[in-house]
């Protein structure tokens, strides 16, 4: 009696990719480049962010063949990102053989109301979240894998690090709170109470919770690490800088030994220029993407 | 002889340069061991025993070698104390590994071939009678789960699933399984893999 598509199996494969390293890739290409540097998986997509917020207009899910593409080059696993609420373009990329789906806010949302019905799917789901209601909200509807937003794109940090610090201080809260006092934190956060009281009960999200949204350096990845993130994304940060395949060694190395600041300056070194940046402050509210989702 | 139930407080190395060592420390925690994660070859010195956890095994791999593990975890092998990979790390110890661009470890007589099962949608549960645990059946994880496509004496299947497929296999002090113990509330296998050390290492 075997059972596929299960709860434990979904969290599961988060699990294994703790520790490590999910890169943005375009092309079957960058995907081997990610693979041999040490990726622990790659997200397959049309547009690295940064080209999605210059570029403008409606971003989608990617190109079915480009998917195939990437799929069939590497044999680390493959993501790829659909829109928030568009469960069609989620079930095309289970159809495909995606091995997580990313319920993302770079993309153009497809409803502002709704997000995906997660658990109706076999494939498990990664979202993001800016704060712990957001991630419980997530999880409720069946993420099995939370990541901080950020701000994608810009290669600024400081969001990532906002996001990952509110959702450490709130657990943090809940661990310090009678219980008595959990019914109303979880209505305020809008949260399901039964998750809120587990988190509180644990000290600990019930699922893995990567860092995303503006990592550009080896620092920026093992910084992430040691305010408690279980591994992080770098979406433009590797393939806009001047030597990918550098980088990319260099923030695999720096996200292990995240705790080693002589390992981190030896891998930080003669990496030529980090991608260009923007600086978050300077954008309009309206260009942030992680106001996105709901 | 070995025994079944392990006699005393050992101190027990995973390896924690990518996957889910936290699952192992946490479940060996649990069972009154000392655990330490190992970042980098001198903190091998002075375990009893190693785990190499589940992961990416590329990316563990090529952790290895850039961090210059290769040779000493070679050495921990043959020192007869107990070496356990689980899934990835059950990779890493096959001598013969399909579509993995990096050597491993490369010290145990199996062939593996990665990937399986398929992808994560056919990732699945089952329950599953290992050999040397008694009572229940274990309830196994497999997560992208690597078959164990040949043994070769000295080493042994321990455990298969129905259709006859190799999960679990064992060679003297080196134990590779497909699956996550540690992703179960089950400590039987982990109680096993303490008893299995060689040369004084029993």
């Amino acid at each position: 009696m075997t059972q596929t598509g299960t709860w434990a199996v979904k969290v599961g494969l988060a699990q294994m990719l703790k520790g490590g390293v999910i890169m943005d890739v375009v092309t079957p290409e960058h995907a081997r480049i990610a693979e041999e540097a040490g990726a622990c998986a790659v997200m397959a997509l049309e547009r690295v962010p940064s080209d999605i917020r210059k570029d403008g207009g409606v971003a989608r899910m990617s190109d079915p063949e480009m998917i195939r593409g990437i799929i069939a080059a590497v044999t680390i696993p493959v993501m790829a990102k659909a829109r928030i609420g568009h469960f069609v373009e989620a079930e095309v990329l289970q159809a495909l053989g995606i091995d997580y789906i990313d319920e993302s806010e770079v993309l153009t949302p497809a409803d502002e109301t709704h997000h995906i019905d997660k658990h109706a799917f076999t494939v498990p789901f990664v979202c993001g979240c800016r704060n712990l209601g957001e991630a419980l909200r997530r999880i409720g509807e069946g993420a099995a894998m939370i990541r901080t937003k950020g701000e994608a794109g810009t290669g600024d940090i400081v969001e990532a690090v906002r996001h990952m610090r509110a959702v450490q201080d709130e657990i943090r809260r809940l661990q310090n709170m009678p219980d008595d006092e959990v019914y109303t934190a979880a209505k305020e956060m809008q949260a399901p109470l039964h998750l809120v009281q587990q988190v509180k009960r644990e000290g600990r999200l019930p699922v893995v919770n990567f860092a995303a949204g503006g990592v550009a350096t080896p620092a920026d990845a093992a910084l992430m690490m040691r305010l408690g993130a279980d591994g992080v994304f770098v979406g433009s940060g590797i393939f806009k800088s001047e030597n990918p395949p550098l980088v990319a060694k260099a923030i695999v190395e720096a996200t292990t030994h995240y705790m080693d600041a002589d390992v981190i300056a030896r891998v930080s070194t003669g990496l030529g220029k980090a991608m260009p940046g923007i600086a978050v402050g300077s954008l309009h509210e309206k260009e942030l993407l992680a106001t996105r989702g709901w | 002889m070995t025994t079944l139930h392990s006699n005393g407080r050992k101190t027990v190395g995973v390896l924690a340069l990518q996957g889910d060592f936290r699952e192992h420390r946490e479940m060996l925690e649990r069972m009154g061991h000392e655990v330490r994660e190992v970042r980098k070859p001198a903190q091998l010195e002075g375990l009893d025993a190693l785990i190499i956890p589940g992961g990416e095994s590329t990316t563990i791999a090529r952790l290895i070698l850039s961090n210059g593990f290769q040779q000493p975890l070679r050495d921990f092998c043959d020192s007869g104390r107990p070496v356990w990979g689980t899934c990835a790390g059950a990779i890493l110890l096959a001598r013969n590994v399909d579509r993995l661009d990096r050597p491993g470890i490369e010290m145990m007589d199996i062939s593996v071939r990665r990937n399986a099962f398929g992808r994560q949608v056919d990732s699945f549960e089952a329950a599953l009678d290992v050999k040397g645990i008694e009572g229940e059946p274990f309830h196994a994880v497999f997560i992208r789960a690597p078959q164990i496509e040949e043994v070769r004496a000295p080493a042994e299947a321990i455990a298969t699933l129905p259709d006859g497929t190799v999960v679990a296999a064992r060679e003297g002090n080196l134990l590779a399984t497909s699956f996550h113990p540690e992703l179960t509330g089950d400590t039987r296998l982990h109680e096993l893999f303490l008893t299995i050390g060689r040369n004084g290492h029993e």
